[in-house]
């Protein structure tokens, strides 16, 4: 990856555009690392209270441990010399009772606190989850052209799958091996001073070595966080193209092209694995050694006298349980590393901001009419100018059809209306309001589109039919679907209107599709339905059907046609002739067809095309 | 699953090896400590103080360079295993034909890819490694503790019954919340991503709200069931970490009557119980490992419901060659001998009693209203689907005894919803047909009206597809055909090639196809009167089979119902009353 020309700055990295980068500097690294804490923080705010006493739980649970070892040491120390003196057990047995007392306690609290972070740890994933689906949802279509459809599976499946395993198996053991260590660090001191420092030395080097790694592994589970992506986006093309796939044998180029990232993605996570490999033994290292070393110091202080032989089992006993815990903090740390690399991509997604925002101070479409106007509207692709500067007006329930050649600007019109994009320059006006004011909501209750790709969601006929209207009463559904020409076909299905469609509405052919999402725009009952190359896979008794339907349904309703068939432009009030974005015909469709400009041209082709075969 | 863990079996006992090894110098420090206490210090010998010491330093570096030596090797053979069997479940999947696709939620196949696949390597890495580990030190920790002091040591041999009794309560519990999160998750996923392919109408409808609360209530779900997880875990981890405590009490008490009564040294004491510490890991992770071992087991199953999924299409054992009647290549002369189709599950034909014959050269025209089966029997010829009766012979071979990848070099697809795959304009167009030269290349772009491709940003080497640039639905559909008719295939299967194309450009590309046409054989799915004119004849399909087979003239002038589907062309503009109801009926 190419290394940034300019001094990186926070702008340069908003968002998502560090996401190709591996390595990154160290001031970006810092201020990646800043917005995935400050997600983390946020996402853990609304649990502060249960953290305090999931914090204290911890600490009952640390005591009721540490009095273990202690209570064994008393046990040799205190309870069997009076036995072996024959002065009973009485010490002995209140220090088994005290022993059983901890236990209880032990096993009680680690049940809450284990139960106490499983709800903590779900509910941040659940929020998680949602912040970052809502947000997606919230972007633009001009940030998934970019970003790819694989690519945002990728952030809400394997990222949140990694931040959900940290949380799931991390959070238990940081707080109590943090506090385990205290507490032993404080009762080793109190047992022996001079042993204490010497095991708390060891803690230069551990901290050294945690530096090491925390650099390292960062831009390991970076590199990670990105090859799984693109294992991720390549399952995603396969599956979705998969009839192509087969029908024209790309399946051994896409074996190749798969390897290849799958054996990136098993690389990356080899390295992070390595690291872990030198760190968690690394740890182990220091605390072996470090044993040693009081072992023999201890050794010698004993037999000077210095130290009884109890303490030094006890301390030693205190010792490995000191340096335990470290194995899960590395784990933790590790967890935690991966996470903050999930949280990275994530907190990047949610920083995108929509480049077709959500209005401040929303205007009410109480009742919308309909009436449209561009008012010198100017947009374009990256450098390719679209549209110069389009004035329209469209008065309410005006039936407009939109023509011309490919890259006319047909399509942009229709997207600047149903918002999908925003001008570059000018406005766009649905009843006098600026479509950037009006609440999403409202917008798509006063605006439909519907598109020649004719998605469907899995689920039943009824369901895809009611997207357009949730809550809408069978009757509803069905009337819809009567009203354009599909009830037929959906009776006729398996299970009638409740026949699963499968995936992508896979069950169905292109043309019942189509005639789906019709009803489904019927059943919305917009103000201004935008139909672009709508019915291009209807066969014609169906595409006859739906312009019946059309002449009824848009009667008093405004509405932009983009058809190639002109059969469906003959319903219109008016025809736009655009050419490279400008109008250049603008009236009836009869008078038109009558004069000697380009759509007289194009309507006597298409006449050509019709009777072409009637000839044959 | 054993059959891909074998290339790893070696490294799998190296791991296993070092970690029984890195017990076993875990244990002996405490042996050591022992004979420290009980020795140099108790009895005042400085000189034997530091070699025994030394001993210590030694088997702490050695611990934890074993611990090194699998952590390392866990990384190459597990990740290695990993990557293995997703190569293999990948290849399986595009070996499974659309129907398989088309039942499957795109979600539940991604996450078996992905997380499950995960799981069992996490298990592979670890569980399993210390699932034995556990058990050895476990028994090596007892027969230790018999050799100190017998009664105690079967005292702690015997805490062993109430934790195989725990471990069976718990894998009963647990399988079952296990695979349910699995397929919770699987399901989100394919939420996931559907909304991220269906977001253009989501947008055009305005639906955030709504498809927000369906994935909250969902996600909802799995965060009920996950909670389910948790609290079987902590029951069943809490009850478990008491017994090795419990029993750690239980012989304080005992041990230190013993030593009273003087039957044990009090260094034996020590010992006894620092060794008897070191099994209160090996029972703690126990909650943790079989946790992923059931974690593993229902991934694994999950994995093996699709990796056992035979293909229905593949190619025969012993396939024979699509050869012509001379036994030269194919000619293309196409059989439809009583071809039948219904959907797997389903009780109804969608096609039935289908007999065509196309000679060869000759193009098909199939035509019908929508869902009449002219894609389902046209996708019968690359065996996309398979025939459920009769059979489809391309030169008299049946389809189905001909190797696959013979059959769809020979016989090439465009489909209605043009697909192009994440690569250059000219990878995408001679998919399939590497050795296409560039000339193939140019003729096949202005065949199909696509010379556009060579005003992208790199022309021919623009990147296209989801991850590339965008192009629109005419676009798309010119390439996509320029990919079909690239190198001129003996037989072409065309489904509504021209439907997003305007008319001008539509009059050029049937101008070009109609002389490509002359040469192949071809099946064409339209809708349209102008693509009927592409054909030689034209078979007309209703309720699920051939009515009639003719000329288009022929037809309109003999065949009412055809005429209805062609549409009159004198009646398009403003159809009449009467017209109407006829569709109606």
């Amino acid at each position: 990856m190419s290394a940034p020309t300019k001094a990186p700055s926070g702008a340069d990295w908003r968002g998502v555009a560090a996401e190709h980068t591996e390595n990154v500097s160290s001031t970006v690294a810092g201020l990646l690392r800043g917005r995935s804490r400050r997600l983390l923080g946020s996402l853990l705010a609304p649990h502060r209270r249960t953290l305090w006493v999931v914090l204290g739980l911890v600490v009952v649970q640390n005591l009721a441990s540490l009095a273990g070892p202690y209570l064994i040491g008393a046990g040799i120390d205190r309870g069997i010399p009076p036995l072996l003196r024959g002065e009973g057990g009485g010490t002995l047995a209140v220090v088994g009772v005290a022993f059983a007392v901890a236990t209880g306690l032990q096993v009680l609290t680690q049940r809450t606190f284990m139960l106490l972070t499983g709800r903590i740890g779900q509910d941040v994933v659940l929020d998680l989850r949602t912040r970052v689906f809502e947000h997606f949802q919230r972007l633009s279509m001009a940030f998934h052209e970019d970003y790819t459809s694989g690519r945002v599976i990728s952030r809400q499946t394997s990222d949140v799958d990694a931040i959900s395993e940290f949380l799931d198996g991390g959070v238990d053991a940081v707080v109590r091996a943090l506090l385990s260590i205290v507490g032993i660090g404080v009762t080793m001191l109190l047992l022996d001073v001079p042993l204490a420092i010497v095991g708390l030395a060891s803690f230069v080097p551990l901290f050294a070595l945690t530096l090491w790694f925390r650099r390292e592994s960062a831009t390991a589970y970076r590199t990670t966080r990105e090859a799984v992506a693109m294992v991720i986006v390549q399952i995603v093309e396969t599956l979705t193209g998969i009839r192509a796939v087969q029908a024209f044998r790309r399946e051994p180029r896409n074996e190749e092209i798969f390897a290849a990232l799958n054996e990136r993605y098993r690389a990356a996570s080899q390295k992070s694995f390595s690291l872990m490999a030198v760190y968690g033994p690394g740890m182990k290292l220091i605390s072996n050694v470090t044993i040693a070393l009081i072992l023999f110091y201890g050794g010698t202080r004993v037999l000077d006298g210095e130290l009884g032989v109890g303490v030094l089992t006890a301390f030693l006993l205190y010792l490995r349980r000191f340096f335990d815990p470290l194995q899960d903090l590395a784990q933790f740390f590790n967890a935690l590393q991966s996470a903050t690399a999930a949280l990275e991509k994530l907190s990047g997604v949610l920083e995108e901001a929509p480049s077709v925002p959500d209005a401040e101070r929303p205007r009410a479409l109480p009742a919308p009419r309909g009436a449209v106007r561009f008012d010198a509207v100017s947009f374009g692709y990256k450098e390719k100018v679209v549209l110069p500067g389009l004035d329209l007006h469209v008065p309410a329930g005006q039936t407009v059809a939109l023509v011309g050649a490919t890259g006319a600007g047909k399509t942009t019109i229709a997207r600047l209306l149903g918002r999908f994009y925003d001008p570059v320059e000018g406005r766009v006006l649905l009843d006098g309001v600026d479509l950037r004011e009006v609440e999403e909501h409202d917008l798509h209750r006063a605006v439909v589109t519907v598109t020649q790709e004719s998605f469907l969601f899995s689920g039943s006929v009824a369901d895809n039919i009611a997207f357009g209207r949730p809550g809408a009463s069978r009757g509803d559904i069905e009337e819809a679907a009567r009203r354009i020409g599909a009830h037929e076909f959906i009776a006729a299905l398996p299970e009638g209107y409740d026949t699963d469609v499968r995936k992508r509405g896979g069950r169905l052919s292109a043309g019942q599709r189509q005639l789906v999402s019709f009803a489904r725009a019927f059943l919305a009952d917009p103000a201004v339905l935008v139909l672009d190359e709508a019915t291009s896979s209807l066969d014609i008794p169906h595409e006859r059907l739906v312009q019946s339907a059309l002449r009824t349904i848009l009667a008093d309703r405004t509405a932009l046609i983009i058809a190639h068939r002109l059969s469906t432009v003959e319903i219109a009030d008016r025809v736009l002739v655009l050419s490279d974005g400008r109008v250049v015909e603008d009236g009836p469709p009869h008078e038109l067809a009558a004069g000697t400009g380009p759509y007289a041209r194009l309507h006597h082709a298409w006449r050509q095309s019709l009777h072409r075969t009637g000839a044959a | 699953m054993r059959l891909y863990a074998r290339p790893y079996a070696g490294q799998m006992l190296v791991m296993l090896a070092t970690a029984l090894l890195a017990v076993a110098a875990a244990i002996s420090i405490p042996l050591v400590i022992r004979r420290i206490v009980d020795g140099p210090v108790t009895h005042g010998d400085r000189s034997a103080l530091l070699p025994l010491a030394a001993l210590a330093l030694v088997l702490g570096v050695v611990e934890a360079s074993l611990n090194f030596t699998r952590r390392w090797i866990q990384g190459t053979s597990t990740l290695g295993m990993e990557r293995d069997i997703r190569d293999v479940l990948y290849r399986h999947l595009q070996s499974l034909p659309p129907a398989f696709h088309d039942r499957w939620l795109s979600g539940q196949l991604l996450s078996r890819l992905t997380s499950d696949l995960s799981a069992v390597r996490r298990f592979f890495g670890f569980g399993l490694i210390f699932l034995v580990a556990n058990v050895a030190t476990f028994a090596a920790i007892c027969t230790l503790l018999v050799r100190i002091d017998v009664f105690l040591g079967l005292v702690v041999t015997a805490s062993l019954v109430p934790i195989g009794f725990l471990c069976a309560r718990f894998h009963h519990q647990f399988s079952g919340v296990s695979r349910r999160v699995q397929d919770q998750t699987g399901d989100l996923a394919s939420r996931v991503e559907e909304a991220a392919q269906g977001i253009r109408v989501v947008k055009a409808f305005g639906r955030r709200r709504h498809i927000v609360d369906q994935y909250t209530a969902d996600s909802t779900e799995v965060r009920g069931t996950q909670l389910e997880k948790v609290r079987i875990r902590a029951g069943f981890a809490s009850v478990l970490d008491v017994i090795p405590n419990a029993t750690l009490g239980v012989v304080l008490v005992l041990g230190a009557l013993a030593v009273g009564s003087g039957r044990i040294s009090l260094g034996d004491l020590v010992a006894f119980i620092t060794l008897a510490l070191q099994l209160v890991w090996p029972v703690e992770a126990l909650g943790f490992i079989l946790a992923s071992a059931q974690e593993a087991g229902t991934a694994a199953q999950r994995v093996f419901e699709v990796l056992d999924t035979e293909p229905e299409i593949a190619s025969p054992a012993v396939p024979v060659p699509l050869t012509g009647p001379d036994g030269g290549p194919p000619v293309g002369r196409v059989r439809f001998e009583g071809v039948g189709y219904r959907f797997p599950g389903s009780d109804r034909d969608v096609l039935h009693d289908i007999d065509l014959e196309l000679e060869p050269g000759e193009t098909l025209a199939l035509v019908g209203t929508s869902g009449s089966g002219k894609t389902t029997l046209a996708m019968l010829l690359p065996r996309l689907a398979d025939a459920t009766r009769g059979r489809v012979t391309i030169d008299g071979h049946d389809v189905r005894d001909v190797a696959l990848p013979d059959l769809r070099t020979v016989v090439a697809t465009a489909f209605e919803e043009p697909i192009l795959f994440s690569a250059s304009v000219r990878e995408n167009v001679t998919l399939g047909r590497p050795d296409a030269t560039d000339a193939d290349v140019e003729a096949a772009l202005d065949l199909a009206q696509a010379r556009f491709a060579h005003d992208l940003p790199w022309g021919l080497d623009t990147r296209v597809g989801e991850q590339g640039m965008s192009l629109s639905g005419g676009q798309r559909q010119r390439l996509a055909l320029a990919r079909a008719v690239l190198g001129r295939p003996r037989v072409l299967v065309l489904d509504d090639p021209l439907s997003a194309l305007d008319v001008e450009t539509e009059a050029l590309v049937e101008e070009a196809l109609r002389r490509v046409l002359a040469a192949t054989t071809a099946v064409v799915v339209v809708h349209r009167p102008s693509t009927v004119a592409l054909a030689d004849r034209v078979a007309f399909l209703r309720d699920g089979t051939v009515e009639a087979v003719g000329t288009h003239a022929d037809l309109m002038a003999t065949n009412h119902a055809y005429a209805e589907v062609m549409g009159d062309p004198a009646t398009v503009v403003v159809p009449g009353q009467s017209r109407r109801e006829e569709v109606r009926r």
